[in-house]
């Protein structure tokens, strides 16, 4: 079953991007933003883990979920360590996807020309 | 002579040759005669698309003076301009040339601003032999306005794609070929469009403004051409400026309305709304209209090239885009060719 939530609820959040798109004619960077800052968000007011529990990569995989790893990151470092874990908790959950960005981003620069 | 917004070359200038080259893409066009030159790599072994751009607007010009009798020393000015910031592949290409140059900056409108520019200064004995041109790029223009090409950035069906080729004219006081007879200077027309992927649709009324002012100016209808030619309209802004120009009464009909942006590439090339670009207008005309204008299939024609004058930066801060469109009636010579 969960497969066929993960299904529905990817499929929702690429609508709601089409429509932001379409409709709202917003550039993708800013749909982008949008969707990053509304992960953080749910997970803040403590939506988005019970997304991911209902609907696993559907809630992971898409952009919002970098915003919800952020704020739970923040989170838990806070809950150890105070105030200051928010600074140094942000990029822990994410870390590995900004190094593999970084990384590959590299590994891609070398053999290709990255100048479109 | 002056009619209206209209000059009258009385001194008929020629288009004595013309070279056109083209990228890859422009290869697989409905019109890959109409190049000159057609590269299989959109790099063209440079190390930008810019360069790329540059050596584009450099071959165009070599292949002008090539394609005519006359030698690059006897050319007196080159009149160029482009999409980029501050038009720095014409200036580069500008200094290969090694010709007095003048700098233009009217968007996709700067082939047949240009090529009015040369006419105007060759029609009142200000040179002998102009060489007037223009080239683009499809990933410049990419990087230039849109988003890098590895983003992969979806676009409406209204978007257009850019060319990526230069076209060039070298024009003449004397000498055998088609004469460019009259220009239109465009006005600034702003509907308030501020969707930069449907140039077509913001461009339409500045075309029709342009067309309006130059029949009347010449005080003919339309039926004065064989055809009346636009520089990238697009599927969208061609359509909606036949509607505006029939409700005008001016005797246009479809048939003899044509866009570049809709001559260039095939049904099945995926250009959304069709050909756009500076040239868009300076390949089509180039190549294309001018070899059936010397194989007689037309005798008289009005070439209207539209600009979309935004920036990045204009679009980012929200604010309309300023369209414009500049017409060069040309005519095929009297000897036939």
């Amino acid at each position: 079953m969960i497969f066929f939530w993960a299904f529905v609820v990817g499929g929702l959040f690429c609508v709601i991007g089409q429509i932001l798109f379409d409709v709202f004619k917003l550039n993708p960077g800013v749909a982008l933003t949008i969707f990053v800052v509304s992960g953080a968000v749910l997970e803040g007011i403590g939506l988005y883990r019970p997304l991911i529990n209902f609907a696993g990569a559907g809630a992971t995989v898409p952009i919002t979920n970098f915003g919800n790893q952020l704020v739970e990151g923040a989170m838990q470092e806070a809950e150890q360590h105070g105030l200051i874990g928010v600074v140094t908790g942000i990029f822990e959950v994410t870390s590995a996807g900004i190094s593999a960005a970084i990384i590959f981003g590299l590994i891609g620069a070398f053999l290709f020309k990255p100048k479109g | 002579m002056l009619q209206g917004r209209t000059w009258i070359f009385d001194n008929q200038p020629v288009i004595i040759s013309t070279g056109t080259v083209g990228g890859p893409f422009e290869a697989e066009s409905r019109i890959p005669e109409a190049f000159d030159i057609l590269h299989d790599d959109i790099w063209m072994n440079q190390s930008s698309f810019e360069k790329a751009q540059q050596i584009m607007m450099e071959e165009a010009s070599q292949m002008a003076i090539k394609n005519s009798l006359i030698q690059k020393e006897d050319v007196q000015f080159f009149i160029s301009g482009d999409l980029i910031n501050q038009i720095t592949p014409s200036n580069f290409a500008a200094k290969t040339m090694d010709i007095p140059y003048l700098g233009l900056f009217s968007a996709c409108a700067t082939s047949m601003e240009s090529l009015a520019l040369a006419a105007f200064f060759l029609n009142s004995n200000g040179a002998d032999y102009i060489l007037s041109g223009t080239a683009s790029h499809n990933a410049a223009a990419e990087k230039q306005f849109r988003y890098p090409t590895e983003y992969g950035g979806q676009k409406p069906p209204t978007a257009q794609w850019t060319v990526t080729g230069a076209g060039c004219a070298l024009v003449a006081k004397n000498g055998i070929g088609p004469k460019v007879t009259s220009a239109t200077m465009g006005k600034i027309v702003d509907m308030g469009v501020t969707d930069p992927f449907n140039m077509g649709g913001a461009m339409a009324p500045a075309a029709v403004d342009t067309i309006e002012a130059h029949l009347r100016d010449l005080n003919v209808d339309a039926s004065h051409y064989d055809l009346i030619i636009t520089g990238d309209l697009g599927q969208v802004g061609q359509e909606a400026s036949l509607d505006m120009l029939q409700k005008k009464n001016i005797g246009i009909t479809e048939a003899m309305y044509e866009d570049c942006g809709l001559t260039i590439y095939r049904k099945d090339q995926p250009v959304f709304s069709g050909a756009s670009g500076t040239a868009s207008s300076a390949v089509g005309v180039y190549g294309h209209y001018l070899q059936l204008l010397k194989e007689k299939q037309l005798t008289r024609i009005l070439v209207v090239a539209t600009g979309s004058l935004h920036s990045p930066l204009s679009v980012q801060q929200k604010d309309t885009i300023p369209c414009i469109a500049h017409a060069v009636a040309i005519e095929a010579g009297c000897d036939g060719s």
